[in-house]
């Protein structure tokens, strides 16, 4: 699905990643943890082409293909979705609008026919009572006046509609009260198929308690310092990230 | 010496003249003698040509506004034709393959259907049959309802009792520079006049007059809605309108008499020039409406082109419980410049009304709202909400607010809202991160900023300004 060699980015002249090296199958969960400052959020949007994160050097392919070919709205076409940490209000939008057209998009480039409106809307509506979100979301402005819970809940259903290859959660569960989080976690589930890959990134352990990663990645210092499967995640829990301190040097 | 060079201004003017009536156009030039010529070709009785003249004296003694936060160069109105006839074919193209290509493209973005883009783009064909039905049918539905609606030239010999008393009424010959101009030389526009207590069974568009296009660059519009009667007009096109002339200068006025409701909706789409800032229309319009007892007048425009827009539909909220609603989406890019808003006086007990101004500058245009909340002194207990928001495409482009609030009511309660923001990145990136083009994403976010005043539009010109924003955003990204 995704081979990342050797990449080196950096915003603003300073470098964030620093020759990290990730490879991830297809439908494979992979959690990255990791200090604050380490580069975890710098990850997502350089993957996902987001204006003023430059890369230095490096490789990225996704599916084969050279990411860095791609511009920023190919890379989603193709199927790379990321869940943002804060998402933003678009105000007089419609929810709707912006998912149909999202879809129309992405089907468009699938080579398969636009959904109707009809079609769209009942689709939509099953989506969002599958992440709890009353219809009535769906005519507001996109993520205006949500509350936290809302736009997350509300990020989990583009993906579910969008139904990407490989997605990207940016901390998804920061902010997040347990049910909310469940709600999440359980989007997620249902979305592993055996050939849809995520990459969830995460502070806290909790998550991965709903969401069981095959692998868990320490991001320090711009690369991976240490990986392992899920139990790393909970010694990290229970030491912090002060041992792996050596390795990032 | 003066006296020398006039009269030889006068001979080659006179010289002139002949050829002019052949091809009927006048050359450049404005005079009594032109004003006489222009209200002869239209067969006016004598005070109409009284009143031209009258305003012509006015003009004369006037100087140009500067106020506005517009720059162009010195308009020279001894430069400009004041009279061509609208049967003049010779000029045009013979068919759409001789119109610009651009212009076509944008006519196919617009799904505008092609007997419709040869009449826009000004294609000599003798009539245009679909329409030319259409037009039958409807004149026969609003004659069956008593609702007049001809050209103003047609009104000014048909009937004279009804524009003499209203014409001017509103907008008097000598209220500003541009509409003692228009007062003077207009060439042609509308006249509607709703009688007594009806509810005029359709929209009245300008696209039904559409085989009576080139009304020339000085129309003058008319509306009397009677005591209790209701109207809808529409005017303008989505489609960019062919147009020699540089110059525009329009006036539009409307008088809602008790109970009576008019809605006017505008979607100005002129040439606004190039992407260098070369060429374009100037538009000078003035419109003002007057609202008599529990009377409502309502204006809804969508302006995206011309270079330079110097435009501020008012309400004159003279009868008491009158309202007065002004709902704008000023677009510009490029070099465009706007100056548009509205003023709202208040005369009358219990009056109200409604501002909501949107602006939208790419490129490196320039976009002012000006408005005027006046209360006056007998207005007891009248009402004002504005709400005036900027949205900024790029970083060289300006948006400017003027509002101007005069009270002189202690119970008046006004309310005045502005915000300035800009596309941010992270609505940019978000809307292509799901897969949107970043000119998709640009125009979704435009017409949602939009939205309160799209809401307000017939749907079928929502539609179309919606389209028209996405095409006059191309190229402000990217």
């Amino acid at each position: 699905m995704l081979q990342i060699k050797e990449l080196v980015a950096e915003i603003d002249g300073k470098q964030i990643l620093n020759g990290l090296n990730l490879t991830i199958g297809d439908g494979e969960v992979h959690a990255i943890m990791g200090p604050n400052g380490a580069g975890k959020s710098t990850l997502g949007n350089v993957l996902t082409g987001r204006d003023g994160y430059e890369v230095k050097s490096g490789e990225v392919l996704f599916n084969g293909k050279n990411l860095f070919d791609l511009e920023i709205e190919e890379r989603a076409r193709e199927g790379m979705f990321l869940a943002f940490q804060y998402p933003v209000e678009i105000p007089g939008v419609s929810n709707m609008e912006f998912l149909k057209a999202s879809l129309d998009a992405r089907r468009k480039h699938q080579g398969l026919e636009e959904l109707s409106s009809f079609d769209f809307m009942k689709l939509a509506r099953e989506t969002s009572a599958k992440v709890s979100l009353d219809a009535a979301f769906l005519k507001r402005g996109v993520n205006e006046g949500f509350s936290g819970g809302e736009k997350k809940r509300n990020e989990i259903l583009q993906m579910m509609l969008l139904e990407p290859q490989l997605c990207i959660l940016d901390e998804t569960d920061s902010g997040l009260d347990i049910d909310a989080l469940q709600v999440v976690a359980n989007g997620v589930n249902a979305m592993r198929d055996g050939k849809r890959s995520f990459i969830v990134v995460t502070h806290y352990q909790r998550l991965l308690d709903y969401i069981v990663p095959d692998h868990v990645h320490v991001l320090a210092g711009g690369k991976i310092v240490k990986s392992g499967d899920k139990e790393l995640a909970k010694e990290l829990e229970a030491k912090g990230y002060g041992w792996l301190e050596g390795e990032v040097a | 010496m003066s006296e020398q060079v006039e009269s030889l201004i006068r001979k080659d003017y006179a010289a002139g003249f002949h050829s002019a009536i052949e091809s009927d156009t006048l050359p450049p030039g404005l005079n009594e003698d032109v004003i006489r010529h222009i209200s002869a070709q239209k067969e006016e009785p004598q005070w109409m040509l009284d009143w031209r003249l009258k305003a012509f004296e006015a003009w004369q003694q006037m100087s140009e506004p500067t106020w506005a936060h517009v720059h162009y160069p010195q308009i020279d109105f001894q430069s400009i034709s004041y009279y061509s006839s609208p049967k003049s074919m010779k000029n045009r193209p013979k068919s759409l393959d001789e119109v610009d290509p651009e212009l076509l493209e944008t006519y196919k973005k617009l799904g505008i259907p092609l007997h419709e883009q040869e009449a826009l783009a000004g294609v000599a064909v003798d009539a245009v049959f679909d329409s030319v039905s259409v037009v039958t049918t409807f004149r026969k539905k609003l004659s069956e309802a008593g609702v007049i609606f001809c050209p103003i030239s047609e009104a000014i010999r048909e009937y004279p009792e009804l524009v003499q008393k209203y014409l001017g009424s509103v907008v008097p010959q000598k209220d500003n520079y541009y509409a003692a101009l228009n007062s003077a030389v207009f060439s042609d526009g509308s006249f509607v006049y709703i009688p007594k207590g009806v509810r005029c069974p359709m929209e009245l568009s300008t696209y039904f007059r559409i085989n009576e296009l080139n009304t020339g660059q000085f129309e003058r519009t008319l509306i009397v809605a009677d005591e209790g009667s209701h109207v809808s007009y529409l005017e303008g096109c989505t489609a960019p309108m062919r147009d020699e002339n540089q110059l525009h200068a329009a006036v539009v006025e409307l008088v809602a008499l008790d109970n009576a409701q008019i809605k006017y909706s505008t979607v100005q789409n002129w040439y606004p020039g190039d992407k260098e800032g070369k060429g374009g229309i100037y538009n000078f319009v003035t419109k003002r409406g007057i609202a008599h007892t529990n009377a409502r007048i309502s204006w809804t425009q969508v302006e995206t082109g011309s270079a330079v827009t110097w435009k501020y539909p008012s309400c004159i909220l003279k009868g008491d419980n009158s309202v007065g609603e002004f709902y704008s989406v000023a677009l510009t890019n490029n070099f465009q410049q706007a100056d548009t808003g509205t003023k709202m006086i208040h005369l009358g007990k219990n009056t109200s009304s409604t501002i909501i101004a949107k602006g939208i500058s790419a490129g490196r245009s320039n976009s002012s709202y000006r408005g005027l909340v006046r209360i006056n002194p007998a207005a007891e207990g009248a009402r004002n909400f504005t709400q005036c928001d900027s949205l900024l495409i790029g970083d060289r482009c300006g948006a400017h607010t003027f509002p101007y609030i005069e009270n002189r009511n202690a119970s008046a309660v006004i309310e005045h809202e502005a915000t300035t923001s800009k596309v941010s990145d992270d609505q940019m990136f978000l809307c292509q991160q799901r897969g949107l083009d970043a000119e998709k994403a640009v125009s979704m976010i435009v017409n949602g900023f939009c939205r309160e005043v799209f809401k307000e539009l017939p749907m079928e010109f929502a539609v179309e300004a919606g389209k028209l924003l996405e095409v006059s955003l191309e190229g402000s990204v990217g």
